[in-house]
């Protein structure tokens, strides 16, 4: 498939239709969709409209935007007016967003087709997109595997082949993971760069709006039409962005750290391999590299509890809205007029295992008693691990390791055990909990073992604000190895 | 012997203040009383998922001048936190409001209380959060509805110190504090449209003892008479419980206006825990001493300097400084009639007396009346100079009202209410009487002067009572004696 940078050029030269461009990615969406399921809702009829509206622009000789005709689908808990947005969560079935939320805004400002709302584990709680109420999606590469998560309907459809570019959001890896897994790249840009007015809210302090792309250029692209201050959203930064699109693809003279303690003892020796092989493909590009000494991000391992702590006392209060007073439906199965009972119905009833999981475990981080022990204290050793990033950047420009420990694991694999689930974020919680901007890039498939023939994926994290500098040096890494391996349902067409 | 001789009451107040503003707190809805339910809303307010609040900058303005009347320090930064509860007029779950860094702390507030004596109270805080909406019970059906209008509407919420020690002291801070924040242009305090509401924090003790009592906190007191009542009720109950050899338990009370007693609305066991932490939606914001202090510049004269400059500088009685200070509009309009008359005791008078019965007669607020300061100066200069005399004024207070294109001088002139005070006429009317009453006239020379008043009486009868009483005495005293 064409990337987003090139459709949009050639619709803006008139060389494309953008409604045919459009026809033809809904008609790989119905066809590729049946084997992987990445979608909610693909919502056709917005998408005609929408390429209606580009073409309209242009027959006035008006330019409709950088990202002209070019179909994105957005991850099913972004609000887009009058559509659907269930956040992969029986206690939004039904409910449809009264407003647009910033990105789907500055999408169609710039003439982008949005082309349905993916899947997504519930509320963006798992790395798999087995949460998700409406059933899981499937990995591309092997349908009897997952496709990551929590942004799994977003990286499936981009691996799948049927959008160029998909929105997803990020908590603790929720965009990287999945992109590693799929074989595509995947940004999360540093927090606050990305307004998330309308996405719905998991764990605020984190939360961050990125693209999933298959080519690196695309998720440039489609981050530098994103970020920007929102006056809407208080934690978005005011200044001004450097374009990542524009900024020099150059790997020359960059200094990047490899901190042994993204070489994890938990980290597959095949994936490793990979990694090894793509940090010399870096240096042939002229950068720099050193592995870390262990010692450098000694609060790195306390993450996992950390991210956890934080994320789920937040998504405590965040998923409080969801009392079935207000909007969206409620439990009938308790025939009673008591308010509490009716509460406890809904959200018993609506809410699926983990996010309950999550809210238990929010809830009682933050309670009288125990809130000086879990909750506060995360939050100092949140502030730790950002300083020894920040200690770090003194020194590298970037840090480079593994995205996730492993490849995609198969459906029901770790679905019974949530610990072995919550390893999935070992190597991102961390950019997260610091807000950092990190990408992970394909570097190849795994050679042997375990995750034989399935993507491994390469992160790449910057110091907060430089989110364009670590575009820029995914771009220039895609350059030198060549454009990503394809899964066996994209194929090679055009 | 009543259980105010036996026992001494500790009170300390909560009072959340609706603050003035066009709109809500955290989103652009229009902040208003009495719209039809649920018309001023938008997906923040209502909640809906993906919306973010983003803080109206005139609540957080209001608020530090609010702090400054009350005379807190500000901090030079604060934040926002979150307070957790489940409860259907609120619609996120939680409420935004602020925990451990309040926007105010540590302020002192004077007043008096009835009897005139001087009081001070520790406000400990005062912290802006939000409201919630309003849950409405329709009668014969079996479900509730919730209006969310005032969902998101900017509240202060006022902690005095454990302070006060009757309900008639707690009163009259309650006044004062209501009176300041009306000064101060930070809320209205309308009581009757949930702008002021009152929880209050009671205990007793022995009088001759100085360790606390177990305290109950009584909630949702939304009227002076309520919260007058409810303290009475709720010291009674705690006297008698302990009276009866029993304990107060901590617990929360509500107050039956109907009964006039309180009982408990829930346990300490049943307190809620609110779960507080930092919203993450609103980053820590600082509050620039450079700007609190402006504000502090430009703060109005707050009641109890006014009513003291009154009584002190102006030489106004205390009744009448009291009654001008009550309300601002009343001492803002005294003011500017004042700077047109530079007669502080002539204007208090016909300001209390003839403008507030046109102000009740006529049931509209005093602002709203036709006789405007410079319309009440241009009366009281009138009579000031022996344009009209005091009885004339008051006819001529009315007629300025019904017939606002009329001056008071065109008014006097049509009404013939104009005084005679000059040579020419009185003098004609004074040496008539001299002729006319030649017997009272001659006792009078004889030495009888106390008739002197009959002789003026008659002169006001024959001018209709138009003549200037100083100026008629006058000329019969230089027409008997010359």
């Amino acid at each position: 498939m064409l990337s987003a940078t090139s459709i949009a050029a050639r619709v803006r030269s008139g060389e494309f239709d953008p409604q045919d461009v459009t026809e033809e990615a809904i008609a790989r969406l119905q066809e590729r969709d049946l084997e992987v399921h990445a979608y909610l809702d693909p919502d056709i009829e917005r998408a005609r409209q929408l390429a209606d509206r580009v073409a309209e622009t242009l027959r006035r000789g008006d330019d409709p935007g950088r990202l002209a005709g070019v179909p994105i689908s957005l991850k099913d808990n972004m609000a887009v007016h009058g559509a659907t947005l269930t956040a992969g969560s029986k206690i939004l079935e039904g409910y449809r967003a009264p407003y647009d939320s910033f990105v789907a805004q500055r999408l169609i400002a710039e003439g982008a087709v949005l082309l349905g709302r993916t899947n997504l584990d519930e509320f963006a709680m798992g790395a798999s997109t087995e949460n998700s109420a409406y059933g899981p999606t499937r990995n591309p590469w092997d349908t009897d595997r997952v496709p990551g998560g929590s942004s799994g309907g977003s990286a499936a459809a981009v691996a799948a082949g049927i959008v160029p570019v998909a929105l997803g959001s990020e908590t603790g890896g929720s965009i990287r993971q999945p992109a590693a897994l799929c074989g595509i790249t995947g940004f999360k840009p540093t927090f606050g760069s990305v307004s998330r007015r309308g996405l719905v809210a998991f764990g605020s302090s984190l939360d961050v709006i990125g693209p999933l792309a298959a080519h690196a250029q695309d998720a440039a692209l489609v981050y530098d039409v994103i970020a920007g201050h929102d006056p809407a959203d208080a934690t978005t930064w005011t200044g001004t962005r450097p374009s990542a699109t524009t900024e020099k693809a150059d790997l020359e003279g960059l200094r990047i750290g490899i901190p042994e303690e993204f070489l994890d003892e938990a980290v597959d020796s095949r994936v490793l391999e990979s990694v090894s092989t793509a940090i010399k493909t870096l240096e042939e590009g002229g950068a720099i590299t050193k592995v870390i000494p262990k010692g450098a991000l000694p609060s790195m391992h306390h993450s996992i509890p950390v991210y956890y702590l934080v994320a789920c006392s937040e998504a405590s209060s965040n998923l409080a809205r969801f009392d079935g007073m207000h909007f969206g439906p409620t439990s009938e199965s308790k025939d009673t007029l008591d308010l509490l009972a009716r509460y406890c119905a809904t959200r018993a009833d609506l809410f699926g295992p983990e996010v309950r999981r999550r809210i238990a475990l929010g809830t009682f981080a933050l309670s009288a008693g125990y809130a000086d022990a879990w909750y506060k204290k995360s939050l100092s050793v949140r502030r730790l691990i950002l300083n020894e990033f920040t200690a770090l950047f003194g020194d590298y420009d970037l840090l480079a390791g593994p995205t996730s420990p492993f490849g995609a694991f198969k459906i029901g694999e770790r679905s019974q055990d949530a610990y072995s689930m919550y390893l999935c974020d070992l190597l991102t919680a961390p950019a997260c909990l610091a807000g950092l901007p990190s990408v992970s890039v394909p570097c190849g498939l795994a050679r042997k073992g375990t995750y034989k023939g399935l993507p491994v994926g390469l992160s790449l994290t910057g110091p907060a604000g430089q989110d364009h500098r670590v575009l820029a040096a995914a771009r220039a890494f895609e350059a030198i190895r060549g454009t990503p391996e394809r899964s066996p349902i994209h194929g090679d067409d055009a | 012997m009543t259980a105010d001789m036996r026992w001494r009451s500790v009170i300390g107040l909560e009072v959340h203040v609706q603050l003035s503003t066009a709109s809500k707190m955290f989103c652009r809805c229009e902040a208003r009383f009495g719209a039809p339910p649920n018309t001023l809303i938008c997906p923040v307010c209502t909640s809906q998922p993906g919306t973010l609040p983003t803080l109206n900058g005139e609540a957080l303005r209001l608020g530090v001048l609010a702090g400054l009347a009350l005379g807190c320090t500000i901090d030079p930064s604060t934040k926002f936190d979150r307070k957790n509860y489940f409860y259907p007029d609120l619609p996120k779950g939680y409420q935004i409001s602020q925990f451990d860094r309040p926007l105010c702390r540590d302020g002192h507030f004077k007043f008096s209380t009835e009897e005139g004596e001087p009081r001070e109270v520790n406000i400990v805080r005062a912290h802006l959060e939000e409201d919630s909406g309003k849950i409405i019970h329709p009668e014969g059906v079996n479900f509730s509805l919730v209006d969310l209008n005032r969902a998101g509407t900017p509240l202060l919420e006022i902690v005095s110190g454990p302070d006060l020690h009757s309900p008639d002291e707690a009163m009259a801070y309650l006044q004062e504090l209501r009176r300041t924040l009306r000064y101060a242009g930070v809320a209205d305090c309308d009581m009757e449209k949930g702008g002021f509401r009152c929880d209050a924090n009671i205990s007793i003790m022995p009088v001759d003892s100085d360790t606390l009592g177990t305290r109950t906190e009584t909630k949702n007191l939304n009227s002076f008479r309520f919260v007058a009542g409810a303290l009475q009720a709720e010291i009674e109950r705690q006297a008698a419980v302990l009276e009866s050899g029993g304990t107060v338990i901590q617990e929360t009370m509500a107050y039956d206006p109907d009964t006039g007693k309180t009982s408990v609305l829930r346990s300490k066991e049943d307190a809620h825990d609110y779960r507080y932490f930092p919203e993450p939606d609103l980053p820590e914001f600082r509050v620039d001493p450079a700007w609190v202090a402006e504000l502090s510049a430009g703060l109005p004269e707050l009641p109890r300097a006014r009513q003291t400059r009154y009584a002190v500088d102006l030489g106004l009685n205390k009744r009448d400084a009291d009654t001008l200070v009550a309300e601002k509009e009343l001492g803002d309009y005294f003011e500017a009639t004042l700077e047109l008359t530079k007669k502080p005791k002539e204007t208090a008078n016909w300001l209390l007396t003839e403008l507030l019965r046109l102000s009740n007669d006529r049931k509209l607020p005093i602002h709203e009346l036709n006789t405007t300061p410079a319309r009440l100066a241009e009366l009281v200069n009138l009579v000031a100079s022996g344009g009209v005399s005091i009885q004339a004024g008051r006819l001529l207070a009315t007629a300025m009202e019904e017939q606002p294109g009329q001056s008071a001088e065109q008014l006097a002139q049509s009404m013939d209410l104009v005084q005679l005070s000059d040579d020419g006429a009185l003098r004609q009317i004074v040496e008539q009487v001299i002729e006319s009453e030649s017997s009272v006239v001659e006792r009078y020379r004889s030495g009888n002067v106390g008739l002197l008043n009959a002789l003026l009486g008659s002169v006001m009868k024959a001018s209709r009572g138009k003549a200037n009483p100083k100026a008629a005495r006058q000329l019969l005293l230089d027409t008997l004696d010359s």
